[in-house]
């Protein structure tokens, strides 16, 4: 559930090298088309569909009814409080959240949640693929060091940087005034700048990784020649960045930069363990504010909310997508 | 061009991966070397890197002053069934969609891309009134299979492309020999292809063990809560006891740790297939 990464390639995409089947569950074609074969088209249309089943129920009960439920409560009155009164309310639900006095602060953290840990992550994580694609001895090793992080849940890392960033005790206070950087202890999780901050801190040091892979893998598909031909023609490191490889692997970068966004946005787990949306609310994004609500048992507003969310990322990936693709066009 | 490289480049690659790797393991060093200190010590100055004296206690007591060994057992049962059935379910729509052309097969894969797009929890309130009326709250199976549903998706995916990885040539060579389609799938495909679905037990199984808001909402009693959940339940306290939670915080990342190591070269291949194509 963390990543839709393999989802990247565009389902209508044909593998290259494969032959692709032909009328699968279509009827048969009519020249030529025996009892036979259509007893063969018959049974192959039964075989996906018995084995399709199974998937499709699950996913279409447990996830995508309480969707479709989760969007028409987002126009009714629906307080776990009183629920004899489910009467349909327009739009209440919604100028309810306009006019919460959270709203500002949640949109705002949001914004800067993701900004600020996307840009450290993609340049870090950059700089380690271009540094790792050169071979070393424990080259191997080492990418299995650096992917552990994968492992843990985002609420278990929060948990572990809430123990770093302890006011008292805490590890990055110690650390800070070994170094000389600062004379006080900083009271991380009680001052909200700062515990923006640490969340931030954290989300970094846990994404980077994901970059890493992605562009690695993507680095590793261009040709030696390539540079071998740059080489020749002078071309120097800072130049061949920008024109060989950052073009050749444009499409990985736009994509994984958009999964990763649409993904931090969706990733309320690790301030729920560095904060719990806390001091006094001021840390929470949307994510982490629509599950207060839903414990609260306000569902109308917390749907509401979900609905805001889904087409705030969908209108950011159409906008993010258009504007991508300019760039191609214009630039081929 | 890449077999170039100057001293200066070098030191600085080298100096960067190694900071890197510090940088990146010192929290879990941090939080097991705290689970490891004595009660006493976790809370004095100055503020020990290495124990002067290593003890078990914070371990022991979350057995005994706490019933962490049912949040394990817990755990353990619900990823092991939702991880185990959400394979057997997924490599089969990951067969049919890898070989089968069919007329829904993009409307499929865009319902699983949503999915992936919008998280589990955006619907928490009408899953908890869905999981009501079928008197599944509070029950390990109906966790189970809630799980097993946010699991599907991504499996299939990943699988998917595991079984577009075997050429089609080898299911004709069986079919030739006289097996049946389904035949061919059971005893020469999946053979194939155990390592991919091994790796995907253990994406799903790791999902499950982790996962936090849904087990939340669903589960209430003491009796039936997971790992998370507790953990939940110990940091909204006011006072945390940091040394039974780094303890149980170490209890709870090792095994996951354990079984990444082991499937992370598949779970990687799985995780850049698709956008690498692209």
């Amino acid at each position: 559930m963390d990543t839709g990464a393999a989802l990247t390639t565009p389902p209508e995409q044909q593998r290259p090298g494969r032959p692709s089947r032909k009328g699968g569950g279509r009827p048969a074609p009519a020249a030529g088309a025996g009892r036979r074969k259509r007893e063969f088209t018959v049974r192959r249309g039964l075989v996906i569909a018995a084995f399709m089943a199974p998937a499709v129920v699950f996913v279409a009960v447990f996830t995508y009814y309480p969707m479709v439920a989760g969007g028409q409560m987002a126009f009714r009155h629906w307080n776990l409080a009183d629920l004899t009164d489910r009467s349909f309310v327009g739009l209440d639900n919604f100028t309810a959240i306009f006019h919460d006095p959270l709203w500002g602060t949640v949109l705002s953290n949001t914004a800067v949640w993701v900004v600020a840990s996307i840009v450290p992550q993609l340049v870090i994580g950059f700089a380690l693929a271009l540094w790792l694609r050169r071979r070393f001895r424990f080259r191997g090793l080492y990418q299995a060091l650096i992917f552990f992080p994968w492992a843990i849940s985002g609420f278990l890392i929060g948990i572990l940087f809430r123990w770093m960033f302890n006011s008292e005790f805490g590890v990055v206070n110690d650390l800070l005034q070994k170094a000389g950087l600062i004379d006080e202890p900083i009271a991380w999780l009680a001052d909200p700048k700062f515990a923006m901050t640490a969340i931030i801190i954290a989300n970094i040091w846990y994404g980077v990784t994901f970059f890493t892979i992605m562009l690695l893998a993507a680095l590793q598909s261009i040709p030696d020649e390539i540079y071998e031909a740059a080489a020749l023609d002078g071309s120097g490191k800072v130049r061949t960045l920008f024109q060989i490889t950052i073009p050749y692997i444009r499409t990985t970068l736009t994509l994984t930069v958009l999964l990763r966004v649409i993904w931090i946005f969706n990733f309320p787990d690790l301030i729920y363990g560095v904060t719990g949306g806390g001091p006094n609310n001021e840390t929470h994004i949307v994510t982490t504010w629509m599950i207060n609500i839903t414990q609260q048992g306000d569902y109308g507003k917390a749907s509401a909310l979900g609905l805001l969310m889904v087409a705030g990322l969908f209108v950011f990936s159409l906008f993010y997508l258009m504007a991508t693709r300019e760039k191609k066009e214009a630039k081929s | 061009m890449i077999n170039k490289e100057s001293a200066a480049g070098r030191a600085v690659r080298i100096g960067f991966l190694t900071l890197w790797l510090i940088i990146t393991v010192f929290p879990l060093y941090w939080i097991t070397i705290t689970s490891l200190k004595p009660a006493g010590d976790i809370f004095t100055f100055p503020i020990a890197y290495w124990p002067q004296t290593f003890s078990l206690e914070n371990y022991t007591g979350l057995f005994s002053k706490a019933d962490f060994g049912v949040y394990l057992a817990n755990s353990l049962f619900i990823a092991t069934v939702a991880g185990v059935v959400a394979t057997l379910v997924s490599t089969l729509s990951a067969y049919v969609l890898a070989r089968f052309e069919f007329r829904s097969k993009s409307a499929v894969l865009m319902a699983a891309l949503v999915t992936q797009m919008i998280p589990a929890f955006i619907a928490l309130g009408p899953l908890y009134l869905l999981m009501t009326d079928l008197q599944l709250v509070d029950h390990r199976f109906g966790l189970i299979l809630v799980y097993i549903a946010v699991c599907i998706p991504f499996c299939t995916v990943m699988l998917r492309g595991f079984f577009e990885n075997i050429p089609d040539a080898l299911e004709e060579a069986a079919m030739i020999d006289g097996c049946s389609r389904l035949g061919a799938l059971f005893r020469v495909l999946l053979p194939v292809m155990r390592p991919g679905i091994v790796a995907a037990f253990i994406f799903n199984f790791v999902n499950c063990w982790n996962e936090l808001f849904l087990s939340v909402t669903l589960m209430n009693s003491d009796e039936n809560k997971t790992v998370p959940t507790a953990l939940n339940g110990f940091i909204s306290s006011f006072n945390i006891d940091w040394g039974s939670m780094s303890a149980a915080a170490v209890l709870t990342i090792a095994p996951t740790m354990l079984l990444f190591a082991f499937a992370s070269r598949h779970i990687v291949q799985g995780l850049t297939a698709g956008a690498v194509k692209g």
